[in-house]
């Protein structure tokens, strides 16, 4: 590929050290440019979160990554100390959670937590701080921004609060997000008002984003790469409108066909065949074998 | 039509707000709601949060009192029943829960769970009457015989839907209600799950209210559907008619806020006809 990189896997093997070291991830490749977002889809085991936890620092103790690189600019991740990584990732990378009720602290106003991060790495005086969050606010759409530096998280309504981490997320102009099914808990008309925020604030702030998500209508409308997990491996990858329309592997056919569309009537779904799941587990098995044995 | 099988007149529920000393308003969160079932109906409801879908479904099993409003099933009013009138009723109207995890005993093995209600009612008169219907339910949600003497957190996310499918049609109810049943499992197990709430309703004549968030899941079992906004019923109809032609705006604005596996370069930006 001759197109620039933001960030790129290459090779990323995981095990788990809870579970006789079963392997979590399988030598996962994928590279996402700039101004791109790139979903990374798969049902639940499939890993998908794990590979956006690794990029972040953030893989759990009992998940051991045994080979590969992750690559953001010209930097490999891997080996960098917590320190070092902290430096590179505070600037350059956000996360907007799944959970914004979580995510956020409780027992602070939305702008001491919106103005944190501005003041720790962009230099901010309180003042200039507090200006450019509001600015924030406003592009994401949020009413009343000055009312709402003044809430707490739980004065805030599921869509707000999700606002609130997305203008978070590219208050410090990352080169990189990372959005971990961030709609998932909300309501769909608010899901759409959110992607459409999401799209747009990528695009304006030309941000590279791995989008994580099981929704194939989300990355259908919302990524321009894919990559397709099953238990911890690619099994496709390519532009959506491809994998979506033409897809090639069996396991995405059929992940297409068992999603449930408003448009089609009773029974039109097709549940996953158990031959095509046999197929996929065959598949990781002969790869397993092929790595240890 | 015929004498439906569960109908409920101007339903209006509220919960009271918990408060020290003098009592607090009520606030009305189903306000006004009428509906009927049909014997082997499908029907959805469906609605976001705060819609009060859930508590509507939670007073068609007589679990909460309505303020003012009456329901009937097969006939008989189910509101102001005392439990020893109730209970013949509860075992022909049953419900499947969102989350099998906190809805199932963790104490107890899946026997134990299917075979107790069977005992209770006096359905089974022994044990093992009761074991030999656990175990053909068991077969008929697609689950192996092993699963018995498994508790509920050794068995998968799937799995655990199924138990609490076998729990319900147990007792060959008349009557199933349905509260987001799919919304937590992926997308493999959900079409398999659908496909055995559709094969379950017609061949046990079963009525079912389903209640989603997701209309494209209500599309794909239900016969019927009620759409729900803020306590009160804004379209209802049947799924093809609502689905290709809504004529809520709100309904439209549900339709228009599912995003389709296909991409769609407008989308995103396609404007929200009731926003």
């Amino acid at each position: 590929m001759s197109e620039p990189r933001l960030l790129s896997i290459e090779g990323l093997s995981a095990v788990s050290d809870r579970d006789n070291g079963a392997p979590i991830l399988r030598d996962v490749s994928l590279a996402v440019a700039p101004g791109e977002i790139h979903g990374l889809v798969g049902e639940s085991g499939a890993g998908k979160s794990t590979i956006a936890r690794a990029i972040l620092g953030m893989t759990p103790r009992t998940v051991r990554i045994t080979q590969g690189a992750i690559i953001l600019g010209n930097t490999e991740l891997l080996s960098l100390d917590a320190r070092q990584l902290r430096r590179l990732l505070g600037a350059e990378v956000a996360l907007i959670p799944q959970d914004p009720l979580t995510a956020l602290n409780p027992s602070r106003r939305i702008e001491a937590q919106m103005t944190d991060g501005l003041r720790m790495w962009k230099g901010h005086s309180a003042k200039s701080a507090r200006e450019r969050a509001l600015t924030l606010l406003d592009e994401v759409q949020m009413r009343e921004p000055e009312r709402v530096m003044r809430c707490y998280p739980h004065e805030l309504s599921g869509g707000m609060r999700q606002r609130v981490l997305i203008a978070a997320a590219f208050a410090l102009e990352p080169k990189l997000v990372i959005a971990d099914e961030p709609t998932t808990a909300l309501d769909v008309t608010v899901q759409k008002q959110i992607l459409k925020l999401i799209r747009a604030m990528q695009a304006r702030h030309k941000t590279g984003a791995i989008f994580v998500t099981h929704d194939l209508g989300v990355v259908a409308q919302i990524c321009d790469r894919v990559t397709l997990l099953y238990q911890g491996k690619v099994m496709e990858h390519g532009l959506t409108a491809d994998l979506l329309l033409k897809p090639r592997h069996a396991y995405t056919k059929a992940l297409v066909r068992a999603t449930p569309r408003y448009d089609r009537p009773v029974d039109g779904l097709i549940p996953v065949p158990d031959a095509v799941i046999a197929a996929c587990r065959a598949e990781i098995a002969g790869f397993d074998g092929a790595t240890h044995g | 039509m015929a004498e439906p099988l569960l109908s409920a007149q101007n339903l209006v529920i509220g919960y009271r707000r918990a408060a020290f000393g003098a009592s607090q308003p009520i606030v009305p969160v189903v306000k006004g709601v009428s509906l009927s079932i049909a014997r082997g109906e499908v029907v959805g409801i469906v609605g976001e949060s705060g819609s009060g879908k859930t508590t509507l479904g939670r007073a068609l099993l007589g679990l909460i009192a309505p303020m003012s409003g009456s329901i009937a099933f097969d006939g008989t009013p189910v509101s102001g029943l005392d439990e020893q009138r109730m209970r013949p009723l509860r075992r022909r109207m049953q419900m499947i829960f969102q989350d099998p995890m906190s809805s199932l005993n963790p104490r107890h093995r899946i026997r134990r769970i299917l075979t107790a209600p069977l005992l209770l009612h006096k359905v089974a008169r022994t044990m093992r009457e009761a074991d030999q219907q656990a175990a053909m339910t068991l077969e008929r949600v697609g689950l192996p015989p092993g699963v018995l003497t498994r508790y509920p957190h050794e068995i998968s996310g799937g799995q655990r839907q199924r138990v609490g499918i076998a729990r319900a049609i147990m007792l060959k109810p008349d009557f199933v209600l349905a509260d987001e049943i799919v919304s937590g499992l992926d997308v493999s197990t959900q079409a398999q799950v659908l496909r055995l709430i559709g094969a379950l309703t017609r061949e046990m004549g079963l009525a079912m209210a389903f209640i989603s968030h997701d209309l494209s899941v209500i599309r794909a079992i239900c016969d019927r559907v009620i759409v729900m906004r803020q306590g009160e019923i804004v379209e209802e109809g049947a799924c093809d008619v609502v689905f290709d032609a809504p004529r809520a705006a709100y309904t439209r604005s549900l339709i228009d806020a599912i995003p389709l596996p296909v991409p769609d370069s407008t989308w995103l930006t396609r404007v929200d006809v009731a926003a």
